[in-house]
C-alpha cells in the first residue's frame, strides 16, 4: 500500500438536526480499491462527497446525477474531462467541430464502454445505462490517478456492468465506488467499507468474503 | 488509419436541429444586414452621447409640475387600461374555446397598443378614453389568450372528485378558480409592468403620459429632465411588488378615475359614426355615386398603388428589421445572461448586471430608439439596437434567472468553459423558445418604430393619418395585423417542430 491519500477523523455530518455520518474516521491509500455498501439513505453518497472535498479536486468522479450535458453529445460530454487541459479557444473550436486528434482520443473509450454507435447520439437520445456510462467515459477521459464513483453502474445491465468496472479499474490508480450490487463489489474492490444509519459498520479487505457476509449491512 | 475512421463516423453525423435553425437565422440576418441602411448620420455623435450621459448621471428633479403629473397620468392610464384589459380578457377567456372569439382576440392582439391610440385619436380626440381603451383592448386579446391556457392546466384531478349534477359555475369556482386565481394575480402584475411601459410610450401620439415630455426633453436637450423621469419610471417599476397590492387595487383605480385628465370636450358620438360609416371606406368606394365599372376600376387603382407604393415596401423594411433585431436580441441575451448569473459573478458584479438589465428592459423599445436616433440620425440602425438591447435584457433576465437553479456537478468547469460547455448547451432549447416566443412582440414594435420616421410599415401608416386618409390608414394597420399573425403562427410551428417549450412560465 502507498501513501494515504485522504483520512477521515471522526467526521460528522449533521442536515437539519439529523446526522448523516456519525464519528467516521478512516483513511484511503494510494491504489486502494474501495466499494462503499449498504443501504440508501445510508450515507454512502455523503461519505462520497465529505471525501471529494477532502481532495484537490484532481479526480474523475461520477456523481449520482451524472452531470452530463443533455443537449451535447456523448463525445462533447466525454471531453469535458480535458477541458481544463485546453486554451479556451481550442476548446471552442472543438465544441463547433470536433478535433480528429480529440475524437481519435475518445475513440477508444467509447469503444469500450460500447458507445461507438452513439458518439454523436445527444444525451436525451440515450437510455439511462448509456448516460451513466458516458459519465464514466467522461471520468476515464480526465485520466486523474482517482476515481469516485457514486453508483456508477446502477443503470447498466450486468454485462456491460462488468466492462464498464474494468475499464474504471484498469485506467485509475485508486478507486472509491458506492455500489448496491454486492456480488460486483466484492468482486472488483480489495477493501469494503459498509455504512449503516451513518455509522461505518464494516471496513475490512475483501479477500475471501462472501456475499452473505454483507447481508447485516442489509438488515434493518 | 484510425482517423480517417474517426471521420467517416462524424460525416454521418447531421448537425442538430437547433444549431440548424439557429444558422438559418443569422445567416438570413446577416444577408440582410449587408442591404439596409445603418449609416449614422449626424455629425458628431459623440458629444451628443457625452452630453446625454451628464444629463443621465445629473437628474433634475425640480421641474416638479410636469415631474409630477406625467408619473400620475402614465401610472392611472396604466391601471385602467390594464383593469379593463383584465375584467374584459377574463369573460373572454371562459368562451375562449370558440373560434370567433379565438380569431378576434389574436386579431385585436396582433395591432400594437400605440395604433389603436392612433385609431381612437381619430374617435375620441386626446381624451382618456383614447388612452385606456388604446391598451385595454388589445390587453383583453392578450388577458384572454393566457387566462384560457391558465384554466386549461388547473388541476383536472379536482375535477373529477365532484359530484357530477353539480351546477358548471360552482364546478369553476370551486375546482378550476382556486388554483388559476394565484397564477392571474402573477400575472396581472407582469401585465401592468408591461402596461406601464405602453402607457408612457402612449406620450408619443400626444397623451399626457410620461412619453409627452420625455420627447419635449430630448428634443430641447432637456437631458437632466428626462432622466429624473427615467429614474422615477424605473423605481415605480422596480418596486411594483412592493406598492400593488390585491385589496389596494379598487383603490388605485378609484384615484386613477379621479386624477385621469378626462378632456371630454371633442367627445361627441357624431364623430364616431363619420368616423365610421365615412372616413374609413376606401376613397374611391366613398365617393362614388354607385358601384359601377367605373368604381371598381378606381378602387382597383386605389388598392394597387397603396399594395405597391406603401404597404410592400413597408413590410420588406419590417421583415428585415424585425430578423435582424431579433437574431441581435439573441445575441445580447446570450452575452447579458451571465451578469446576473452566480455561476459567473460574484455579488457585486450581480448587483450591477442587475441595474443595467432593470434599466434596459424597462425602458421601453420606443425610448431607447429615440435616443439612439437622436445619436445617430435617421437610418435602421437605432432601431435595431434598441430592440436588441431591450429584448436581449428581458430574456437575458430570464435566462439569468434560470442559471440560479442548475445543478452543476462538483468538478464543473470554469468562465468561458462553464459557459460554453455547460450552461449554454442546457438553457439553449429554453432561450430559443423564449426568442422565438419574442419574435412576434419585436415584429410589433419594428412596425411601431415607424412612428419615429424608420421606414417600417408604421411609417406610412403614421403618414397616412397625418394626411387624414384613415382609409389608406386602416388598411395598413390591418395588413400588419395579418403579418403579425403571420409571424406568430410560423414561430408556432417552428416552435413545435423543435419541441420547444410554447407556455411561457410567468412566475
Amino acid at each position: 500500500m502507498g501513501q494515504t491519500l485522504f483520512s477521515l477523523k471522526n467526521a460528522t455530518v449533521q442536515y437539519n438536526g439529523r446526522a448523516i455520518l456519525s464519528d467516521i474516521s478512516l483513511s484511503i491509500e494510494e491504489g486502494a480499491k474501495i466499494a462503499l455498501v449498504g443501504q440508501s439513505g445510508a450515507g454512502k453518497s455523503t461519505l462520497l462527497t465529505q471525501l471529494y472535498e477532502l481532495s484537490n479536486g484532481d479526480v474523475s468522479l461520477v456523481p449520482q446525477e451524472l452531470g452530463l450535458v443533455r443537449n451535447l453529445s456523448v463525445f462533447h460530454n466525454i471531453y469535458m474531462g480535458r477541458l481544463h487541459r485546453h486554451g479556451t479557444l481550442y476548446n471552442v473550436l472543438n465544441l463547433i467541430k470536433p478535433m480528429q486528434k480529440e475524437l481519435a482520443n475518445v475513440k477508444p473509450i467509447v469503444e469500450n464502454l460500447g458507445l461507438a454507435d452513439k458518439l454523436f447520439a445527444p444525451i436525451h437520445e440515450l437510455s439511462g445505462g448509456q448516460q451513466q456510462r458516458t459519465a464514466v467515459g467522461r471520468a476515464i477521459f480526465r485520466g486523474s490517478p482517482v476515481f469516485f464513483g457514486d453508483e456508477p453502474v446502477s443503470a447498466v445491465d450486468e454485462h456491460q456492468s462488468h466492462a464498464v468496472l474494468s475499464a474504471i479499474m484498469e485506467s485509475h490508480q485508486t478507486v472509491i465506488l458506492s455500489m448496491h450490487d454486492v456480488e460486483l463489489a466484492l468482486h472488483y474492490s480489495d477493501r469494503v467499507i459498509g455504512l449503516k444509519n451513518g455509522i461505518k459498520v464494516m471496513d475490512q479487505s475483501t479477500r475471501g468474503m462472501k456475499t452473505s457476509d454483507l447481508d447485516e449491512i442489509y438488515q434493518s | 488509419m484510425k482517423s480517417i475512421k474517426v471521420d467517416a463516423l462524424y460525416l454521418t453525423a447531421q448537425p442538430r436541429p437547433l444549431v440548424r435553425t439557429t444558422i438559418g437565422f443569422v445567416a438570413v440576418a446577416v444577408i440582410f444586414w449587408l442591404y439596409v441602411d445603418i449609416q449614422i448620420t449626424t455629425q458628431d455623435p459623440w458629444s451628443e452621447i457625452i452630453r446625454m450621459l451628464i444629463g443621465a448621471v445629473t437628474p433634475d428633479f425640480m421641474e416638479t409640475e410636469n415631474l409630477f403629473s406625467a408619473i400620475v397620468n402614465t401610472v392611472a392610464f396604466a391601471i385602467l387600461g390594464v383593469a379593463v384589459g383584465n375584467f374584459i380578457g377574463f369573460f373572454l377567456a371562459l368562451v375562449f374555446h370558440m373560434r370567433m372569439i379565438r380569431a378576434g382576440c389574436a386579431f385585436v392582439r396582433a395591432v400594437h397598443e400605440l395604433f389603436w391610440a392612433l385609431i381612437f385619436l381619430q374617435i375620441f380626440g386626446l381624451s382618456a378614453l383614447t388612452g385606456i381603451l388604446a391598451l385595454a383592448i388589445p390587453y383583453s386579446g392578450i388577458f384572454a389568450k393566457v387566462y384560457s391556457e391558465i384554466l386549461e392546466e388547473a388541476d383536472a384531478v379536482s375535477l373529477t372528485t365532484i359530484p357530477n349534477s353539480t351546477s358548471q359555475i360552482s364546478v369553476f369556482i370551486f375546482a378550476r378558480l382556486p388554483d388559476a386565481w394565484v397564477h392571474f394575480k402573477t400575472y396581472s402584475l407582469y401585465r401592468l409592468e408591461c402596461g406601464l411601459r405602453s402607457s408612457a410610450v402612449l406620450g408619443f401620439v400626444g397623451l399626457p403620459t410620461l412619453g409627452f415630455h420625455l420627447e419635449t426633453a430630448f428634443a430641447e436637450g432637456k437631458y437632466s429632465e428626462a432622466s429624473a423621469l427615467l429614474i422615477i419610471f424605473y423605481l415605480i417599476i422596480a418596486t411594483i411588488r412592493n406598492w400593488c397590492h390585491t385589496k389596494l387595487v379598487p383603490i388605485y383605480i378609484l384615484v386613477s378615475l379621479i386624477v385621469i385628465p378626462w378632456g371630454v370636450s371633442d367627445l361627441s358620438i357624431s364623430n364616431v359614426i363619420r368616423f365610421f360609416a365615412n372616413d374609413i371606406i376606401p376613397h374611391p368606394l366613398r365617393v362614388a355615386e354607385s358601384l359601377n365599372a367605373t368604381t371598381l376600376a378606381n378602387f382597383g387603382f386605389w388598392l394597387k398603388s397603396l399594395i405597391i407604393d406603401q404597404a410592400l415596401p413597408g413590410i420588406v423594411a419590417t421583415v428585415v428589421l424585425t430578423q435582424i433585431a431579433l437574431v441581435g436580441a439573441g445575441a445580447l441575451t446570450l452575452t447579458f445572461f451571465p451578469l446576473i448569473s452566480p455561476r459567473f459573478f460574484g455579488t457585486f458584479g450581480r448587483t450591477v448586471g442587475h441595474i443595467f438589465l432593470v434599466v434596459t428592459r424597462s425602458t421601453p423599445e420606443y425610448i431607447l430608439a429615440l435616443i439612439f436616433l437622436l445619436l445617430w440620425g435617421p437610418s435602421m440602425l437605432p432601431a435595431v439596437v434598441a430592440l436588441a438591447l431591450h429584448n436581449g435584457a428581458i430574456i437575458g433576465h430570464l435566462m439569468g434567472r434560470h442559471t440560479e437553479s442548475m445543478v452543476l456537478r462538483p468538478d464543473s468547469p470554469e468562465g468561458i468553459n462553464l459557459y460554453t460547455y455547460e450552461v449554454v448547451p442546457r438553457i439553449y432549447r429554453q432561450f430559443l423558445a423564449f426568442l422565438f416566443y419574442r419574435w412576434e412582440v419585436i415584429m410589433r414594435e419594428t412596425a411601431i418604430l415607424g412612428i419615429l420616421g424608420i421606414a417600417t410599415i408604421g411609417f406610412y401608416i403614421d403618414s397616412a393619418f397625418a394626411d387624414l386618409r384613415y382609409d389608406k390608414a386602416l388598411l395598413l394597420i390591418i395588413i400588419t395585423a395579418v403579418l403579425n399573425l403571420g409571424i406568430d403562427v410560423l414561430s408556432r410551428t417552428i416552435r413545435s417542430r423543435l419541441r420547444l417549450q410554447t407556455r411561457v412560465n410567468v412566475a
